[in-house]
């Protein structure tokens, strides 16, 4: 115990000299920087470029050109009944493998609109597939690479802090990171999962791709904050703004702020970008937002600009992007026709995993049901033919 | 030794963090003042400010940093200062920690505890009375647990803490001072999911836990009734096999509980009486419970929760047909 006579923790307030004029905190005295290396008209500085060599940096492109595909394919397959739903990514590919690109396999990752990191941890096109078919399999295989994608918006700051929690009692050499959207900023559990790693001092990042909108909710409206980075200053931990249609500016940001997290610094990361597509395939976004602003952020496409700074450096001539998009293309074939053939499971799946031993309650619902299927078999058809949807 | 339950709670703390370096203790004013009620008290200084934490008033943070860091490996056990305040940290519990392993088919688990001191009677302001085991009881991944004496305190949290999968632990605030009785020392643990039958009898069945424990005993004394009393301890996993048997043996039934009745425990416990014993009930099951409304504030909170008299009343009914 300390001596509390020469420890006060809480000694009052010291004014200084206003003048007697009462001074506002105020949003407009700050200055947010936006990190930004490649400009949209494809000028950059030379220095300004990250420590990345030519395969690399040629990666970063693959990754990105991986993550369109996929968005591609994934909204033509729910088109034809093979998904129940998807959420593309198009217009996001920098911030998301800007942000990525810097990850160790022993980090953790929980992820919301941000789906090509997985595969770049080791988990395959399947495995995702599965998880948008609703099969468990997916967020299993996802676990398996330290990763998870949280559905429930925000809800999911509390578990990286833990998680990170878990890093700082362990002494790991490896950050918990989160990425969340422009509204999963309005949460409560988001303020209290960034309030706990700033209190207790964890190895988490906090990755906001603010996309513009929550479903149909510009960011102008979701917040009165004019940045959502200067938002990490109440708590008391630094922030980055970043282009998120910079890839490099995003890896630039984002491995910086990782070695802080790293010694137990937390640190939020706003990328600013654009959901080009659809917040989901059941949403129409005509329906708040004009063709015209749309076109404007096509006009920043995150892959063309990256484009035009390879060709700078004289790697462009590295690339022959058909047969990337081609080989991206057999990739996903292959993984539909996996994820195609995967044997029905048995109705025990929903019991099994619940709790470490199936309660007795548990195991009577099971056995009913199992029963009832063998003794009406028309349950089967009834279930086939429901019309889905 | 001689205990009473929050002294067994500190007990099973203690012998359970010296046991295994991966519990970490934290909640608000746990390790400082070792908590409201002293159920955390000594454990910052043997344990030390690594693994003994106060954290910011936070409750969405406490039950989801348990659930994080208990993916991670470790085992939180987590306090919530009162009951009253998990609801904003429910989303918690419904949103993840009760279905991490269900979500990844066992490739991650929330093995965690979050204790929290339930019931009303102490004369305390709004929000420091609520009894929502039955609301809890209905999360599917969710253990619920309710212990109503000094040496089950110290067996069942010692069993939470080291189960695989996520425990809430209701602590009877009202008795946790008032029971002292004989604890084993060193390692205890008494099993999750299994009712204690405190008293045998042959001509009812009563079913109670937690807080309510004391009342029942003492309305069965008054009325000098011969009853089986049995204290669930458990509400999910509940311990159907051990109230049917007996109802099958005594014919009659009462369930008391603190909580609101409709869709409380009890309701759950009529309803699987219903399924496997309805033939041999000589009459209808009595329910002895909380009434539907928020918790009375302390000038009438005594009306509220059942006290003797009332379940006695309620005994004498199931008796009478």
């Amino acid at each position: 115990m300390s001596d509390r006579a020469s420890d006060i923790r809480a000694p009052p307030a010291v004014g200084d000299d206003g003048g007697g004029e009462v001074r506002y905190l105020s949003q407009s005295d700050l200055e947010v920087p936006t990190h930004q290396i490649v400009s949209p008209d494809g000028s950059y500085d030379d220095e300004a470029i990250p420590d990345l060599d030519d395969e690399e940096l040629l990666d970063l492109y693959r990754w990105m050109v991986t993550d369109r595909v996929f968005s591609r394919r994934m909204v033509n397959i729910q088109r034809r009944g093979e998904l129940g739903t998807f959420g593309s990514t198009r217009g996001q590919e920098a911030s998301i493998i800007g942000s990525a690109f810097t990850l160790s396999p022993d980090d953790w990752l929980y992820v919301g609109r941000a789906w090509t990191p997985m595969f770049m941890r080791g988990a395959s096109m399947k495995d995702m597939i599965l998880f948008w078919r609703g099969i468990e399999e997916g967020q299993e295989a996802f676990a398996k690479v330290n990763a998870q994608i949280a559905i429930s918006i925000g809800s999911h700051l509390p578990l990286v802090s833990g998680i990170a929690w878990g890093m700082h009692l362990d002494d790991a050499d490896a950050i918990a990171t989160a990425y969340l959207g422009d509204g999963a900023t309005s949460t409560g559990a988001a303020h209290e999962g960034i309030n706990l790693a700033s209190s207790v001092g964890l190895p988490a990042l906090f990755y906001c791709q603010n996309n513009q909108y929550a479903i149909s909710m510009p960011y102008e409206k979701q917040s009165g904050a004019n940045t959502i980075a200067q938002k990490a200053l109440a708590y008391g931990i630094d922030a980055i703004r970043v282009d998120g249609q910079d890839v490099l500016a995003v890896y630039d940001a984002v491995s910086s702020a990782r070695e802080k997290v790293l010694e137990g610094e937390p640190v939020f990361v706003e990328s600013v970008t654009y959901r080009l597509d659809a917040h989901t395939t059941s949403d129409d976004p005509t329906r708040y937002r004009t063709d015209e602003e749309v076109d404007h952020w096509e006009e920043h496409d995150p892959i063309e600009r990256y484009r035009e700074f390879l060709k700078s450096e004289g790697l462009w001539s590295e690339i022959d992007h058909d047969a990337i998009v081609e080989e991206i293309d057999a990739e996903f074939d292959e993984a539909l026709a996996a994820a195609n053939a995967m044997e029905e499971r048995a109705v025990a799946e929903m019991f099994t995993h619940v709790y470490d031993e199936l309660p007795p309650e548990l195991a009577r619902q099971l056995d009913e049901f199992e029963e009832l299927l063998e003794r009406r078999p028309e349950m089967y058809d009834f279930i086939e033919q429901r019309p889905k949807g | 030794m001689q205990a009473t339950i929050v002294e067994a709670v500190n007990d099973a703390l203690h012998e359970e963090m010296d046991r295994d370096d991966r519990v970490v203790v934290f909640g608000e004013d746990v390790a400082e003042s070792g908590g409201v009620f002293r159920a955390t008290d000594e454990l910052l200084e043997e344990f030390g400010s690594e693994r003994v934490v106060d954290t910011p008033l936070s409750e969405i943070a406490i039950v989801g940093g348990a659930t994080g860091m208990a993916m991670y490996g470790y085992r939180p056990v987590a306090e919530i200062q009162f009951s009253g305040f998990l609801p904003p940290a429910f989303d918690q519990l419904v949103t993840n920690a009760s279905r991490i392993r269900w979500r990844t088919r066992g490739e991650l688990t929330a093995p965690m505890v979050v204790r929290m001191p339930y019931g009303a009677g102490v004369r305390a302001l709004e929000h420091h009375s609520e009894s929502l085991e039955g609301a809890y009881g209905h999360l599917p991944g969710l253990q619920v647990v309710v212990p109503s004496t000094p040496a089950d305190t110290k067996g069942l949290l010692t069993a939470a803490i080291r189960d695989p999968d996520p425990v809430l632990f209701m602590e009877p605030k009202r008795i946790y001072r008032s029971i002292r009785e004989e604890v084993p020392e060193g390692e205890y643990e008494v099993p999750i999911g299994e009712a204690a039958v405190r008293r045998e009898g042959e001509d009812l069945t009563v079913v109670a836990w937690g807080a309510m424990m004391p009342p029942t005993l003492d309305a069965v004394d008054d009325g000098d009734v011969d009853a089986e009393v049995i204290d669930l301890r458990t509400i999910s996993p509940l311990d159907t096999e051990t109230v049917v048997e007996s109802v099958k043996k005594t014919g009659r039934c009462v369930v008391v509980h603190e909580g609101p009745r409709t869709l409380g425990v009890g309701s759950e416990i009529v309803a699987r009486i219903n399924d496997e014993a309805l033939m041999y009930l000589e009459s209808p099951i009595e329910r002895v419970t909380g009434f539907d409304t928020p918790v009375p504030l302390l000038s009438m909170e005594d009306f509220y929760f059942p006290h003797p008299p009332r379940i006695l009343d309620g005994i004498e009914a199931a008796l009478a047909d």
